[in-house]
């Protein structure tokens, strides 16, 4: 059906999405590359000459760099964690028949939508401040004495806020995934007398395996590029600083712009193996 | 898979679900709240809080500081600008591949992918001194161009996905009955691809409209949209539980509404058509 003719007007129709978007990623690229091999402080002398490999060596080696590996690795953790353990329990349950399914699906996913400074700053100022916060006024109703969650249970409190942004993503693809089962299946392990915790493990935990793995692997490429939850709640302290909260830094607020950008490489080869995995599953669909 | 079950196990689903939905949506519904009360009563216990008078005293105080409209406008302008730029490059884009797939297709949708996948903070420093040499910093200009390239891919592959489900028979059939290339574009395959537009623009729109890195990192006073303004907020002066309330509402009300009825296209664009 495809001509010649028609060939050449579909590679022209691609063109343009295909130029802006090699553009885009080649351009920046090429420069972080060329910075993370210069010693470059913008505000102080600005270009003074190649390193070779001294900020990669640096970065590394500089006493952030592991404890904001560490914070990284438990922020993402802690909130796949939660999410998919959380996502699989609410999916099961807002599969079963009920009143009102369409309104509890709305409840549960609204916090997907809320901008990611504005559940920053709520969950930072209206829930969890020490003196004025939903939680402060709940513990002194028990006689105890309010948690400075920000700055005493940093990490957990992230995770939370962060968890509860992501369990609407994590249920909503779960569901998706459970209502596509085939009924026939289920009914039949009933009739052959399979308990409901059998027909779990057996039939829709297997069946759920590739969302479960789709939802980790998306999780995880946006989780390792949060950035504005922490800047409007703790901006990096308290043990609250990630990698990539640690490149901000180094390239906008000190403006060291070498260190900053073999960082920047860092990430960027770290985010790649994780989307690797992502890409094989996303293709694999595509042959079908 | 909905099966029959007795009326009480389908009670205490009912009870149990609504519990649950009503704790993941309470700080939404608080801020709501929240934001009809004054600055006095906001901070009080919740249960002073809920006894206290209403008032729209903050949306009117949020109102008269008339920045807000200029950062609601702004993100207005952001995120359909970004979207409809990137929906016209990529439905060129989507439907040559999805109609005349070459051998190539299957790559270059891979490698569209891919570019999504890179950390924005690795190429924080080039784009900000990109947009310091180009004068686009704090500009809306500057940010309608990043936000439409960093949701460009997911806007080729929601409608690379939706222009697949055409099926190519109705076009033959559009042929042998004499149709020619232009009628067949503007009257068989528009009508069907409507729709699937439609959806992309919706989930884009609520993407844009909710992105914040480039939209903290590349503006200060004028461009800021509700985003970066909110962020304001961190290190406030005063009473402002009230104020922060109502400024949070009016800025994801909208999206929020947008997003109850995009949930389809949520799973469908978020996860490049791997669950479905």
């Amino acid at each position: 059906m495809a001509t010649q003719h028609s060939r050449s007007i579909a590679r022209l129709m691609i063109a343009p999405a295909t130029i802006l978007l090699l553009g885009w990623m080649l351009v920046p690229l090429t420069m972080t590359l060329y910075f993370s091999f210069k010693k470059y402080l913008p505000l102080r002398g600005g270009d003074l000459g190649w390193v070779g490999f001294d900020n990669y060596i640096r970065f590394i080696s500089s006493s952030s760099f592991w404890p904001a590996v560490g914070t990284t690795l438990i922020i993402v953790g802690g909130v796949l964690a939660i999410t998919v353990l959380l996502g699989i329990a609410l999916a099961l349950l807002l599969d079963q028949p009920l009143w009102g399914q369409g309104a509890v699906r709305i409840l549960v996913i609204a916090p997907f939508f809320v901008m990611p400074t504005v559940s920053g700053l709520v969950w930072k100022n209206m829930f969890m401040d020490p003196v004025n916060g939903f939680f402060a006024h709940l513990w002194r109703a028990f006689g105890a004495e309010p948690i400075q969650w920000l700055s005493h249970a940093s990490l957990p409190s992230l995770i939370a806020i962060l968890s509860w942004q992501w369990l609407p993503f994590a249920t909503l693809i779960l569901l998706t995934a459970i209502q596509s089962l085939d009924t026939e299946q289920l009914e039949a392990a009933e009739m052959d007398g399979a308990k409901p915790v059998r027909r779990f493990w057996h039939i829709i935990l297997p069946h759920l395996a590739r969302a479960i793995t789709v939802v980790v692997l998306i999780q995880t490429i946006f989780l390792l590029s949060i950035f504005a939850e922490i800047f409007v709640t703790t901006a990096g302290a308290f043990g609250t600083k990630t990698l990539t909260y640690l490149i901000f830094q180094r390239v906008l607020e000190s403006q060291n712009v070498g260190l900053g950008s073999a960082g920047g490489v860092y990430a960027i080869i770290l985010a790649n193996i994780v989307a690797i995995f992502l890409m094989r599953i996303v293709g694999k669909n595509l042959d079908k | 898979m909905a099966r029959a079950v007795s009326n009480r196990r389908k009670m205490l689903n009912t009870a149990l679900a609504w519990l649950v939905g009503l704790v993941i949506f309470f700080p939404i519904l608080w801020i709501i709240v929240l934001s009809f009360k004054t600055e006095g009563d906001a901070i009080r216990t919740p249960l002073e809080v809920l006894g206290s008078v209403w008032t729209l005293e903050s949306y009117a105080v949020v109102q008269d500081r008339s920045d807000y409209f200029k950062h609601f406008t702004n993100s207005v302008i952001i995120a359909l600008g970004s979207t409809l730029l990137g929906v016209l490059v990529a439905v060129p884009a989507a439907w040559s591949m999805a109609f005349v797939p070459s051998k190539r297709t299957r790559g270059i949708l891979m490698w569209m992918l891919s570019t999504k996948m890179l950390p924005a903070v690795g190429v924080l420093y080039p784009i900000y001194l990109l947009f310091i040499e180009l004068g686009l910093l704090d500009s809306r200009t500057g940010l309608v161009v990043v936000l439409m390239l960093i949701n460009l891919p997911i806007i080729v592959w929601m409608l690379y996905t939706y222009f697949r489900e055409i099926p190519a028979e109705i076009l033959e059939a559009a042929r042998m009955d004499g149709a020619s290339l232009r009628s067949e574009l503007l009257y068989v395959l528009t009508p069907m691809a409507i729709p699937g537009i439609a959806s992309t623009i919706l989930l884009n729109v609520i993407l844009a409209w909710n992105e914040a890195f480039w939209t903290l990192n590349l503006t200060a006073a004028k461009a800021a949209p509700l985003t970066a303004f909110i962020a304001s907020y961190s290190s406030p002066e005063g009473l402002f539980y009230a104020k922060l309330s109502a400024a949070s509402v009016m800025a994801i009300m909208p999206i929020l509404i947008m997003g109850w009825f995009s949930q389809k296209q949520l799973v469908r664009g978020l996860t490049f058509g791997a669950v479905k």
